[in-house]
């Protein structure tokens, strides 16, 4: 579609625009940056917080620059009197209403009010204190996210993209006037609503109203405990990420320092959830191939399609939202809770250790899997099998607050056993990355042929389409796979729990014969992850993901079912995908929950 | 004393609603929009734009729905007059709805009615069955429904009123778009108040030029104000525009008059010294209706607080120079009047004004500096002792 250019000027200077472009946008074409705070790339527009105001030439009102198209002949200025005196009187504004006790704030450094109060220089409060004493207790009921209303600027970024991006609408704006927040049904805690513990909407509030719950201190105590023997796992997608807590690039690759760095940390041991990934896929896979035998085969009547089972903001969605298809959803657990107890059975039993004195520490991009990991039935070990969960940030302020320069640290290996993995394990980082992994396996172990895609990279599934989908024709198959014979393998991929709710739409109106979905909770899969440095929008989370497909180029074995330290797993201690150990230690269940 | 104030009846007079009607459906759309913009007549909700012009911007977008919307949200502290039209003469607001949906190629119209005023619902049910079956007998597809809002006066904002028909929470939508472009659904919409929809129909049916022998160049035609406060002769009164409130306040003060707050909650205070010069009208100080009369037994500082307690309930607290904008102003005063500020700020509180006026999303946040400034300006000694 062409579309019709806009004359106007910003500032007195002249710039042509494609209509529809805000002003906003034309602004920043023109290097002139606007402050913003309800505006996010990722959202719609709101113009609620009015901090982007500018003046138009005429016009009485000072106008919203991001939620306002240009015209033809219009004459802006981004920083007008006018103009600088409504925005720093809307920022004191602001900060009358916000708990501004910033020295104790998770966000202090990272805040965007804080940003905007500094570039005006807003210090003494101008105007009264606002802050109601009841805002300031803090709802820390989630595992994953905590609440501080006497943070929040009522932005409803959060609303937004609890909303729009995850079709979950736990957050909904209350009440009104100075009663006005951002709530929950009811009010009840986070921990008694539809909230999937995603996080998505810690990565777009411009303050610390939402943030994780953090678990710092509490690791530090176990690492400094010498009674402890603390093992640390790291997710796929925290390696392309945690860069950007030390000024690199997104998508940089740093997996290397990152093992150098927590293991400066004082980690007795680092390994690597991409083992476990690597695991999902050996069990996952043979779940699928044994329920499409239970269905061509003996024409039982089995749960099809499958679906993954690896995100847990995506479980607890389904719980709530869909719980007439839990049967769907893969018995595997997540490869985080498949880390845990073979750490604390097989790995402990290895390295010596009374799995008593073991602590299991993940790092994740995820908020979820801190929800995830208290869960009652994640104790197949025997004991609680992942301890504590840190996100991608608190792993960068952990680094920080030990002084230790990330950027200088030469790069390190993971430690043996449970830290081989392959580059099938790493792209899990990535939508459609479980995907491909487990085409990768199962279509060789079906024909004993790779894939036959370029290079092992199975293109269709990748990209950041919000649902894709795909089909692989298998054909020459093993003798003892002949169900398989010609039966068009379809799949399809969904990232961000609106797409998942498109796509879970189908399949309950019958409309979708797949075999196999993979949903990640988050936009873009855990590279976008709700645990995974801020700020987030489509162009850094592309990054990412482009350095996980590089990741996995360059690793020697790229095949989930190649791994050698999987194949001694089976072979020392499983003994056989979907055997009695796996069942006791690897495979799950789940439960409706209720729709508020 | 000669009497300068002139009693008109256009809004309600009877007529016979359905012979204008018959009228209007043999003209095109044009013409009518033509006469409505030739009257002059301008939205008597408070905003003041030209009717006639919005119709011909709703009426100039292309698409396959579009709805006429009835305003009947009358929030405004001090403003009955759409409650006293909707009673005595509901047959023409009916008929002004189907005249704007000829106008601008409408079928369907929608009353949304202030909550407050639900006892109005079964009368307005009958006359609703009553008024869509004679659209039908005439084979003119227009069919009229209601709706009750829940009681939020930024729902009388058109687009907060929209987003709230449409099941969601109160807020006023960034303009543009604007709702003649995508109202109702997304639907090209014509919203107009109940006053406004009635004098459309009595255009209709006299012509623009007898509207515009009425009133001022900026203001023309009549207007339904309601009197209320310190007067001997509180009430609905249909007058012509542009008189002086001089003349207003010898008609209807109780001779002690010390200020009116013309225009509502949202309006302006005027101050007995100003009463000469000052005009009731566009290009005077416009009003949605209300008229309120102060004598000297008032406390100004009392009267400002209740309107700024109101506006600090009735922000929908969306953006943020009104949300927090009006609890500063309210919990300044009060600082003020204890002696917790020194009354320099209510300066402060002025300028902060004068940003809620000029930075506000909506037409609430904007307005509350009218009788904020004008309150302090003519009364700062009431404030602050």
């Amino acid at each position: 579609m062409s579309k019709y250019k806009v004359n106007l000027k910003i500032n007195n200077i002249p710039i042509s625009v494609d209509e529809g472009t805000t002003i906003l946008e034309a602004a920043r074409k023109l290097n002139f940056n606007i402050p913003t705070l309800c505006h996010h790339d990722d959202l719609c527009v709101a113009g609620n917080c009015r901090v982007c105001v500018v003046e138009q030439k005429g016009a009485r009102l000072l106008t919203a620059s991001c939620a306002t198209p240009v015209s033809e002949g219009m004459e802006i200025l981004t920083n007008s009197m006018k103009v600088r005196q409504a925005r720093k009187h809307i920022v004191e504004l602001l900060l009358a209403e916000h708990n501004a006790d910033c020295t104790k704030c998770f966000k202090n450094g990272s805040c965007e009010l804080q940003d905007i109060s500094n570039e005006y220089r807003i210090g003494t409060h101008v105007f009264l204190d606002l802050v109601k004493e009841k805002d300031k207790i803090q709802d820390i009921s989630s595992p994953s996210i905590v609440k501080d209303d006497s943070k929040c600027i009522r932005c409803q970024r959060c609303v937004r993209t609890c909303s729009q991006l995850q079709a979950v609408s736990a957050l909904a704006v209350t009440r009104k006037g100075n009663h006005m927040r951002v709530s929950t049904f009811l009010d009840k805690p986070m921990n008694d609503v539809v909230c999937t513990n995603c996080g998505q909407c810690i990565n777009r509030c411009p303050t610390a109203a939402l943030t994780e719950r953090s678990y710092i201190d509490q690791v530090f105590d176990v690492i400094y405990d010498p009674s402890k023997f603390v093992v640390v796992q790291t997710a796929p997608a925290t390696r392309v990420a945690i860069g950007e807590e030390f000024g690199l690039e997104p998508g940089t690759r740093v997996t290397g320092k990152m093992v150098a760095a927590l293991r400066r940390l004082g980690f007795d041991k680092v390994l690597d959830t991409d083992f476990t990934a690597d695991l999902t896929i050996i069990e996952e896979g043979n779940e699928l191939l044994s329920r499409l035998k239970q269905a061509l085969v003996d024409g039982k009547e089995v749960a099809l399609p499958m679906m993954t089972s690896c995100s847990p903001g995506w479980i607890k969605f389904q719980e709530h939202l869909y719980p007439e298809f839990l049967g769907n959803l893969s018995t595997c657990k997540s490869p985080q809770q498949m880390f845990g107890p073979l750490a604390k059975t097989y790995y402990a039993e290895k390295v010596n250790k009374n799995p008593a004195d073991m602590i299991v520490v993940s790092i994740m991009p995820c908020t979820a899997k801190k929800f995830e990991a208290e869960r009652p039935e994640m104790r197949g070990s025997g004991y609680k099998d992942v301890d504590f969960v840190l996100t991608t940030r608190e792993m960068g302020m952990m680094i920080r607050q030990a002084g230790i320069d990330f950027n200088k640290l030469q790069p390190e290996g993971y430690d043996r056993i449970l830290g081989e993995s392959t580059g099938a394990a790493v792209i899990f980082g990535a939508t459609g990355g479980v995907m491909e992994a487990a085409l990768r396996s199962a279509y060789e172990i079906v024909t004993g042929r790779e894939v036959p895609f370029g290079n092992l990279n199975i293109k269709p599934v990748r990209g950041m389409e919000g649902v894709k989908e795909a089909a692989i024709k298998i054909k020459d198959v093993k003798p003892e796979w002949k169900f398989l014979e010609g039966v068009e393998l379809k799949v399809a991929i969904a990232h961000g729990l609106a797409n998942a709710k498109v796509l879970m739409d189908r399949v309950k109106e019958g409309k979708a014969d797949f075999h196999f979905i993979e949903v990640m909770a988050c936009p873009s899969g855990c590279i976008g992850g709700g645990g995974q440095p801020i700020p987030t929008n489509m162009e850094i989370r592309k990054k990412r993901a482009s350095g996980i497909y590089d990741e996995d180029e360059q690793m020697v074995i790229r095949k989930s079912h190649e791994n050698p330290e999987v194949i001694e797993l089976y072979d020392k201690f499983l003994h056989e995908p979907l055997g009695h150990r796996s069942h006791d230690l690897l495979h799950t269940h789940y439960y409706p929950r209720k729709r508020h | 004393m000669e009497n300068k104030i002139k009693k008109v009846d256009l809004i309600f007079e009877k007529v016979d609603q359905l012979a204008i009607l018959d009228k209007s459906f043999k003209r095109s759309s044009d013409e009518i929009i033509l006469d409505v913009i030739d009257s002059g007549l301008r939205g008597r909700g408070g905003a003041g734009f030209p009717t006639g012009l919005k119709w011909k911007f709703a009426r100039n977008e292309e698409s396959d729905q579009k709805y006429v919307i009835c305003n009947a949200d009358e929030g405004e502290p001090g403003t009955f007059k759409d409650r006293e039209i909707l009673t005595q003469v509901p047959e023409k607001v009916l008929a002004g709805m189907a005249l704007c949906g000829k106008a601008i190629g409408a079928t369907e119209g929608y009353i949304y009615l202030r909550a407050e005023y639900n006892f109005l619902l079964p009368m307005l049910h009958e006359k609703m069955r009553e008024f869509n079956q004679q659209m039908k007998d005439r084979n003119f597809e227009f069919t009229v429904f209601v709706r009750s809002g829940s009681g939020a006066y930024v729902c009388g904002e058109e687009t907060a009123l929209m987003e709230s028909m449409e099941g969601h929470r109160g807020e006023p939508r960034n303009k543009p778009p604007f709702p003649t472009q995508r109202g109702y659904l997304g639907k090209p919409t014509s919203i107009n108040n109940v006053e406004t929809l009635v004098f459309a129909l009595m255009i209709a049916n006299y012509g623009p030029q007898t509207f515009k022998e009425l009133g001022t160049f900026d203001s023309r035609g009549s207007k339904v104000f309601s009197i209320a406060g310190d007067t001997p002769k509180a009430g609905i009164y249909e007058l012509e525009l542009g008189m002086s409130l001089e003349d207003f306040v010898n008609e209807f003060g109780d001779g002690d008059t010390k200020a009116v707050q013309v225009g509502g909650a949202s309006g302006f205070c005027v101050a007995r010294k100003h009463f000469k010069e000052t005009l009731i009208g566009f290009e005077g100080i416009p009003t949605g209706g209300s008229m309120m009369l102060f004598n000297s037994s008032r406390s100004m500082y009392n009267i400002l607080h209740d309107y700024l307690e109101f506006f600090e309930e009735e922000s929908c607290g969306q953006c943020t120079p009104c949300r927090v904008g009006c609890q500063q102003l309210l919990k300044g005063i009060e600082a003020v009047k204890r002696g917790n500020k020194s009354p320099a700020y209510l300066e402060t509180l002025q300028k902060l004004s004068d940003t809620m006026r000029i930075a506000s999303k909506c037409g609430l946040g904007q307005s509350v500096g009218n009788p904020f400034n004008s309150i302090i300006n003519n009364f700062r000694e009431e404030i602050i002792y």
